[in-house]
């Protein structure tokens, strides 16, 4: 029985305290369901997301390194679970370059410095993804033991995203044979909902990208590859997309409004987070994972199927 | 995926003609297209070194044009123009009147890393996209980007308080970029975001937008944050041979 991970530091960060508001909730009621401690990182700041390296990258690092350094240094803690893939990626991102740049390092110390606290040294602490927490701390079988209202043949397209895979290099951890996590082919989250009883349907876009990064500023072409997401889960047979990350959720749930809206084209498919799939699975009920906060309804459609 | 290839010959310099005998011989038709000459005499050739000197574009030297990041681009699949080995090439060789032909979407790049992924020699060619695209900006061809944009309002809340707050930014940027925050689309998607939230959660979500989220004690990291910006600012435009007003 895996003992990993049992008591961790909870980063959040600023989007599961806005339109990510679910994914907090969910991923929360799941430890408290689980019997895992989340301890909250103490006043966080954000990681920077996908904007503060297009103005300098290494404020990117120091920002992450600064919300490492607290769990690691103030708290003591060994490992930060961070379920936001931007989160996830950006404290990743720091890691390595702290290893590896001794620049990244001169401007992570002189800032810390400045700033009034410790900086940040690469070794200090363990960045995993809520998959991984799952996986380790839980495994398949310990969920599979514990589901109390299983999924029953949910058709599961899942979703993984851009920042959990890429850059290969960030993530060591990956692509170490049987076991480890896939950057090619990822299968935690496959493997977790299989484990709570729904069938993981073959997508084929398990990582391509939703244009969170421009949903705003280039939003043609995200509505373009968000509709292809969608589109492809339908035609794969899937009834909900399970996703791992606030920027894909929301990106998803609002170009499937703007496409049908600008483009005239609907879909049906449910977005939903696997947390919140998980959750159900344990028998919590919808409002406890928040699934009255997703923009895309589902209520009507997890009665349907007797999860709610 | 094929990569469609861009042509150096420019369109306006093919020449057909529908009717034309020279020496007695007719040449009339596709069959005979004229290419007008053009000599480069543009090139710069600091181009390279340039685009090296701005972040993300540090590895371009490495390059060997194998096209493994226009085959894997997100963009790209959606609009054959969007090139970066071409790109990468015009650079290296120093062709800047031909980059800027495309300068108006190298901003699109979406970071999704599928090029980093992919590339057998290490350039992070989505780096050089965000290098490429500041250059235009900070050389003064183009005006600053929507994604530009997008990262400047959102960058400065982070700096100022630590967090971000979603509604602002939403707002700051839509200001800014002098878009109605009024549109069908967004309308309907606020409507289904709110419409099973009890009342308790949503005047929370009100309080959260007066209040701003922030992190305590930022003081200190926001002045270190701002110099820090400031010394990088005056490095970059000394790379690009950009003198400042001020100190000339």
């Amino acid at each position: 029985m895996a003992q990993k991970y049992q008591k961790v530091a909870y980063y959040p960060g600023c989007a599961l305290e806005g339109s990510g508001h679910a994914y907090d909730r969910s991923t929360r009621a799941l430890g408290k369901a689980l019997g895992l401690d989340l301890v909250e990182v103490k006043n966080w700041n954000c990681c920077g997301a996908m904007e503060v390296k297009n103005v300098d990258p290494k404020l990117q690092t120091y920002l992450s390194s600064r919300v490492m350094s607290i769990a690691a240094k103030e708290m003591g803690f060994d490992a930060v679970m961070a379920p936001c893939n931007g989160c996830y990626h950006n404290l990743k991102k720091a890691e390595y370059d702290l290893a590896d740049d001794q620049e990244s390092r001169d401007v992570v110390g002189k800032l810390s410095e400045a700033a009034g606290h410790a900086a940040y040294q690469a070794g200090n602490l363990e960045t995993i993804h809520a998959l991984d927490w799952i996986k380790e701390a839980i495994g398949e079988d310990g969920l599979g033991e514990r589901v109390k209202n299983s999924l029953k043949g949910l058709r599961v397209a899942n979703y993984y995203g851009c920042m959990y895979t890429r850059p290969r290099h960030i993530f060591p951890e990956k692509d170490q044979g049987a076991g480890s996590e896939s950057t090619s082919q990822p299968h935690f989250m496959d493997d977790l909902l299989a484990a709570a009883g729904a069938v993981n349907v073959d997508y084929p876009l398990k990582t391509a990208c939703c244009g969170g990064a421009h949903t705003l500023s280039d939003s043609d072409i995200s509505t373009k590859l968000v509709l292809n997401l969608l589109q492809t889960a339908e035609a794969a047979g899937a009834e909900v997309i399970a996703t791992e990350c606030p920027t894909c959720h929301t990106g998803l749930e609002m170009h499937q409004v703007r496409a049908e809206k600008m483009l005239g084209v609907k879909t049906t498919v449910k977005v939903l987070y696997f947390t919140q799939l998980l959750g159900l699975a344990l028998g919590l009920k919808p409002r406890k994972v928040g699934v009255h906060e997703n923009i895309s309804d589902s209520i009507g459609f997890l009665k349907e199927k007797g999860l709610a | 995926m094929p990569i469609h290839e861009k042509s150096l010959i420019r369109p306006e310099n093919l020449h057909v003609h529908e009717e034309l005998e020279i020496d007695g011989v007719d040449v009339s038709g596709h069959w005979s297209t004229f290419i007008g000459s053009r000599v480069v005499t543009d090139y710069n050739e600091d181009l390279e070194e340039e685009i090296a000197a701005l972040p993300g574009g540090e590895h371009i030297h490495r390059c060997w044009q194998c096209g493994s990041c226009t085959n894997s681009c997100t963009v790209y699949a959606v609009n054959e123009d969007f090139n970066p080995r071409y790109w990468i090439y015009l650079i290296r060789i120093g062709m800047e009147e031909e980059l800027l032909r495309d300068g108006d979407i190298i901003w699109q790049c979406v970071s999704c890393n599928k090029c980093t992924y992919a590339c057998p020699r290490d350039v992070a060619p989505e780096g050089v996209m965000k290098a490429t695209a500041h250059w235009l900006e900070l050389k003064g061809h183009r005006p600053k980007s929507p994604s530009i944009l997008f990262d400047e309002v959102f960058s400065e809340q982070v700096f100022a308080t630590g967090k971000i707050e979603e509604g602002r930014i939403v707002r700051d940027f839509f200001r800014r970029t002098s878009q109605p925050l009024v549109q069908e689309w967004l309308v309907e998607m606020v409507r289904r975001m709110v419409r099973h939230l009890p009342l308790k959660q949503l005047m929370t979500m009100g309080w959260f937008t007066i209040l701003r989220p922030r992190t305590r004690g930022w003081g200190r990291a926001r002045a270190a944050i701002a110099e820090h910006v400031a010394e990088e600012e005056a490095r970059r435009r000394a790379a690009l041979g950009l003198v400042d007003k001020a100190t000339e």
